[in-house]
């Protein structure tokens, strides 16, 4: 086999190139076979919702070892390993609302059991768990948007009148009535999908979703002005200057008459000085 | 070569010296300890029994013993994620069992998968079918690199979403899905296209635990190669026969010591050899050195 004893060098290094390739060949293959899928698998199906304090989907990927013991230790058995054709990353541990809710244990046993860390340990109040976000997506079907005073998702919901409040709003349709809009408030909501799951609707009017999909953000740099004015104690700009009319001759505003014929007095205040633009001779 | 096969069976020889108990002994330990291993593990689910909870990839056994695979803990720390403490002590429980009691034992006494290309191996031998792709033995140590590049260059555990031996144990206990085409895959594989193609082949949770086996303590020792009639049953039964040469004839001045990476340790040369030339032993043993004395020394007067 050896190239030197063999007397035919040239025959046995075009034996090892081709070996060479035909092994790199092969494992490439492989390689970019499995490195598209593991790509792929990245996508977490909206509806398939992570265990409580699950760190981001994609280094949880990485960091779940796909042993079930958060499966396991769910007194509720809620949770279930991905199996290989689901279109969940083989092994890793979900649930889905509609069909069984997470029932927010305080001592969070899944939690507890991993291993790994792929379920933060730092989450030890389950209040503050953030595995997906409530949003109303039907507010055609929602029968609270209809006027009907369903309120299932605001009565089931674990964290009612924080997570989900109801606001009231006038009945357009009746002109006398009174709509009670279910409003969830991300800040409280854990995404337990109770409220899912609670939905009377033959598909559910409220569905939980991962929060990169149900949340918006606006732009780093963006600042709401009356917040800032809080913060600040006062206004931020320059205090209004008094506001004044070109009015024609003869003629006096009012707020909410509009322009009144006649009228000799000046809104009170009002400088007694001719108008600006009037004021050398340029209109 | 068929007149030679009708003439004599593989083993016959072992099972009318030893009996037929002898000639299976560690064949029937491995078994006993693959099914009672998958027992303990199903004893949770099925009767509700909770020695040991998880599976392969991670267990705990009685809320207090943590085992984790180490080849999977590898990657994990490639993906730059740091496991809790008790993944690590599992790591490292494993690593140092392993270390010691020999690196491809997981594969021959603990992986589910050993069954299916066991009994593939079986009826391949049963049926005589011969040839099929030639692939190199070192193909798993590639394939072992490449799914450590994949956990570093994804950033997650790839080859988890593809690992027959994971996704097996794991569907065994968990609830079985669409695993079972991936496993007949590989039954089917070895039989009809590669000889000892998955485990022998391709494997690179074997490759990795190979690696162990390098430096690990326990090993099969040739420790009476000088009795050795050269009936080549231990080579016809052996998974991985390119592991026993250097040791039975002493090539190239080696010990009686089989130190292969390729060697589980599943004792099949022992149980088959009329002779009893095997012996589990350690990587150091003396003794097998002195017991193997003459026929290195008729092996250099042949020189």
């Amino acid at each position: 086999m050896d190239a030197r004893k063999s007397g035919k060098p040239a025959a046995s290094r075009r034996q090892f190139l081709l070996d060479a390739a035909r092994m790199t060949c092969g494992v490439g293959l492989l390689g970019v076979g499995v490195g598209l899928y593991a790509t792929q698998a990245k996508a977490l199906p909206p509806l398939a919702l992570r265990p409580p304090g699950a760190i981001k989907e994609r280094e949880f990927l990485g960091a779940c070892v796909r042993c079930g013991l958060c499966v396991r230790d769910c007194p509720y058995n809620i949770l279930s390993l991905a199996k290989p054709e689901e279109p969940v990353a083989t092994g890793t541990p979900y649930f889905v609302a509609r069909q069984v809710p997470c029932e927010m244990c305080e001592d969070i046993p899944c939690v507890k059991a991993c291993p790994t860390g792929a379920l933060d340990h730092a989450l030890t109040d389950i209040t503050k768990s953030k595995m997906g976000l409530a949003v109303l997506v039907d507010e055609e079907n929602c029968l609270n948007f209809l006027g009907l005073r369903c309120e299932i998702c605001y009565r089931i919901c674990p964290l009612i009148d924080k997570a989900i409040t109801l606001e009231q709003q006038l009945n357009a349709r009746t002109g006398k009535h009174a709509l009670f809009i279910p409003v969830v408030h991300s800040d409280a909501c854990t995404g337990c999908g109770k409220c899912e799951a609670g939905c009377p609707l033959e598909v559910a009017a409220i569905k939980v979703y991962p929060i990169e999909l149900a949340k918006g953000e606006p732009g780093k740099h963006y600042r709401l002005g009356w917040v800032e004015q809080q913060k600040a104690g006062h206004s931020l700009v320059a205090p209004d200057a008094q506001h004044q009319y070109n009015l024609p001759e003869g003629m006096r505003y009012e707020s909410g008459k509009g322009l009144i014929p006649g009228g000799e007095a000046p809104p009170p205040g009002a400088p007694p000085a001719p108008p600006r633009a009037l004021q050398g001779g340029q209109l | 070569m068929n007149a030679q096969r009708a003439s004599r069976v593989i083993g016959a020889e072992a099972v009318a010296v030893k009996g037929w108990l002898r000639a299976h002994k560690w064949l029937l330990a491995r078994r006993v300890s693959q099914l009672s291993i998958l027992a303990l593990f199903l004893l949770g689910p099925l009767a509700g029994i909770w020695i040991v909870k998880g599976n392969l990839s991670f267990s705990y056994t009685l809320d207090i013993l943590p085992l984790t695979d180490p080849y999977l803990f590898l990657q994990v720390l490639l993906t730059r994620h740091l496991p809790e403490t008790r993944a690590v002590i599992g790591a490292v429980i494993v690593l140092t069992f392993y270390l010691l009691i020999g690196g491809r034992v997981f594969c021959g006494w603990v992986c589910p998968v050993n069954m299916v290309t066991d009994a593939a191996a079986w009826l391949r031998q049963r049926f005589g079918i011969k040839g099929g792709a030639h692939v190199s033995r070192a193909t798993r140590y590639w394939i072992l690199a490449l799914t450590l590049a994949l956990a570093l260059g994804t950033g997650t555990l790839a080859w988890e979403l593809v690992n027959p031996v994971s996704m097996l144990h794991r569907s065994l206990i968990f609830g079985l899905g669409a695993a079972w085409v991936v496993i007949l895959v590989i039954f089917l594989f070895d039989i009809f296209v590669m000889n000892d193609g998955w485990c022998g082949h391709l494997c690179p949770m074997g490759a990795f635990y190979g690696l162990l086996g390098k430096v690990s303590l326990v090993r099969v020792v040739a420790a009476k190669r000088a009795d050795c009639n050269d009936c080549m049953d231990c080579f016809a039964v052996c998974p991985e026969p390119q592991v026993i040469r250097p040791a039975l004839k002493s090539v190239g001045g080696a010990g009686p010591v089989i130190r292969a990476a390729g060697c589980t340790n599943c004792g099949r040369c022992i149980d088959i050899c009329a002779k009893d030339v095997f012996t589990f032993g350690t990587r150091f043993n003396k003794q097998a050195e002195k017991v193997s004395a003459p026929a290195q020394k008729m092996a250099a007067a042949c020189e």
